[in-house]
């Protein structure tokens, strides 16, 4: 059990971070309830990996990306906007999850679970996310001049295009990652609750990425503590712990040493 | 006017949106060191020309650039100011520099100094903000650069401010100009080169040419009076 609390710590505060310091980019281009979206999408395939044994975040992200799929082929067949068909398809992705998820397992595939967590999920989890950090630092400040004005960013040399879509493929595999610990319906919470903690405490573009990460690692830390110690999930456990975090940066007790 | 010293070619330019022309057959070059001022009422194509000579808009017809650098200061209500994460100046500008003392030398030549390289990028009034983002257009050292109405939202004092200093940084550096105004006042006043649009191209050439007061009639329609500005 200690071992595995141990793996827990190790794997949450790797995802928590990653997901803080992308959820700092999403806050900036207003996409944070997106996470949301694509959390809901990955259902049927964590249904799946439940139901067939094998690792929920590859058939979180096999459906992510049949999901995404979809709605870039809708949005081409109709004149819907891209949050309207986002809704329909992450509706239906839910309702086709409760169609064969099984019903004792309902709870790990909402709220996640950390008890089949093995050093080698760890261990691989953690090179993503190391890939995912490069990949995010590569486009972070392209995509912070964008969000000024796409034109600027554009003849300052930055190539939109690329970097939209490394940004999808950045949230989608961080939500594949985050579903396996908070479930299905939280991973919004685990992207844009650090960012709105770190613009509270922050003066400057650099603090608030570095503590967009930290507060998202802390949180996922704490909350995996507290599973530990009580009956608690991890997830409602990380989100809370993220929400108590943020409450903290509203009040701002510690504000001095950062201005 | 020699092939040597052409900065932009552009020939036979055609754009639209929707399928409808926005752009109809222009055809102009700009020489280097040119003022060269976009004339035209709303919704005469001056944005999308500008877009489009940049390559920020799909386009039919030619524009050949000749030109090391192209330096584009959008609109400034374009310019998303708020709702940003914290942005420190100093910050912004590290998106294209590390080297603090041409950072600190650009904004002094702007008339703003070091404290607001620690300045939030959403504290700035208008005028400030604007001086602030011709230093950073200007901060690589483009030799052509390309202005969308660069004093719209900024007062008459502001205005006046704003276009000597560009004027300074033309006559400093080897740079070339090309902006979009509703001003006729800067176009009698810095434009070497004056093009008149609506939609199509009306004229083409130096002001005390081809703006005449039968010109700007049909530009921008009856009612409009001419005080011609006279340089000393």
């Amino acid at each position: 059990m200690v071992g595995q609390i141990f793996l827990a710590l190790i794997l949450a505060g790797i995802i928590g971070a990653v997901g803080g310091y992308l959820g700092s980019l999403m806050l900036t281009k207003r996409m944070a309830l997106m996470g949301g979206a694509l959390g809901h999408l990955t259902l049927p395939g964590v249904a799946l990996a439940l139901l067939y044994d094998f690792d929920v975040s590859l058939g979180a992200v096999l459906f992510l990306a049949f999901g995404v799929a979809m709605i870039w082929f809708l949005e081409r067949k109709t004149q819907l906007h891209l949050e309207a068909l986002t809704a329909v398809v992450f509706s239906g992705s839910l309702a086709v999850a409760f169609l064969f998820l099984p019903e004792e397992e309902t709870d790990i595939a909402l709220l996640g679970d950390i008890s089949r967590i093995t050093p080698a999920t760890v261990f691989s989890t953690a090179a993503i996310s190391l890939g995912l950090f490069w990949m995010i630092k590569s486009i972070y400040e392209d995509l912070i001049l964008a969000g000024i004005s796409p034109d600027l960013a554009q003849t300052a040399g930055a190539d939109l295009k690329r970097n939209n879509t490394l940004y999808l493929i950045c949230i989608a595999i961080t939500v594949a990652l985050g579903v396996r610990i908070v479930g299905g319906l939280m991973t919004a919470a685990l992207l844009a609750i650090p960012a709105c903690t770190a613009k509270n405490l922050s003066t400057s573009l650099g603090q608030y990425a570095l503590i967009s990460t930290l507060a998202g690692c802390l949180a996922c830390l704490a909350g995996i503590l507290v599973y530990a110690a009580s009956d608690i999930p991890p997830g409602p456990a990380i989100i809370i712990a993220s929400v108590i975090l943020f409450l903290v940066s509203v009040f701002k007790p510690f504000a001095l040493s950062f201005h | 006017m020699t092939n040597d010293n052409k900065v932009l070619e552009v020939s036979n330019l055609h754009m639209s949106y929707d399928g409808q022309a926005i752009i109809e057959g222009l055809t102009f070059s700009m020489a280097q060191r040119d003022i060269l001022i976009v004339l035209g009422p709303n919704g005469a194509g001056k944005t999308t020309l500008l877009r489009g000579l940049l390559n920020l808009l799909p386009y039919q017809g030619s524009v050949i650039w000749h030109a090391r650098k192209i330096g584009y200061l959008p609109p400034q209500e374009s310019l998303q100011r708020q709702g940003l994460p914290p942005l420190q100046l100093a910050e912004f500008f590290h998106f294209k520099t590390h080297d603090t003392g041409s950072i600190k030398a650009m904004l002094s030549d702007v008339g703003l100094d070091d404290s607001f390289l620690s300045r939030q990028f959403n504290e700035l009034s208008t005028g400030q903000f604007q001086r602030m983002m011709i230093a950073w257009s200007l901060l690589d050292n483009p030799d052509v650069l390309i202005l969308d109405e660069p004093t719209s939202g900024i007062d008459i004092g502001g205005e006046e401010t704003i276009y000597s200093l560009l004027h300074k940084f033309w006559q400093k550096q080897n740079l070339t100009m090309l902006l979009v105004t509703h001003d006729l006042h800067v176009v009698w006043e810095y434009a070497t080169q004056v093009l008149c649009l609506n939609r199509q191209q009306m004229c083409m050439g130096k002001p005390d040419e081809v703006l005449t007061l039968e010109q700007l009639k049909q530009l921008y329609g009856t009612g409009i009076k001419f005080y011609q500005h006279r340089h000393g």
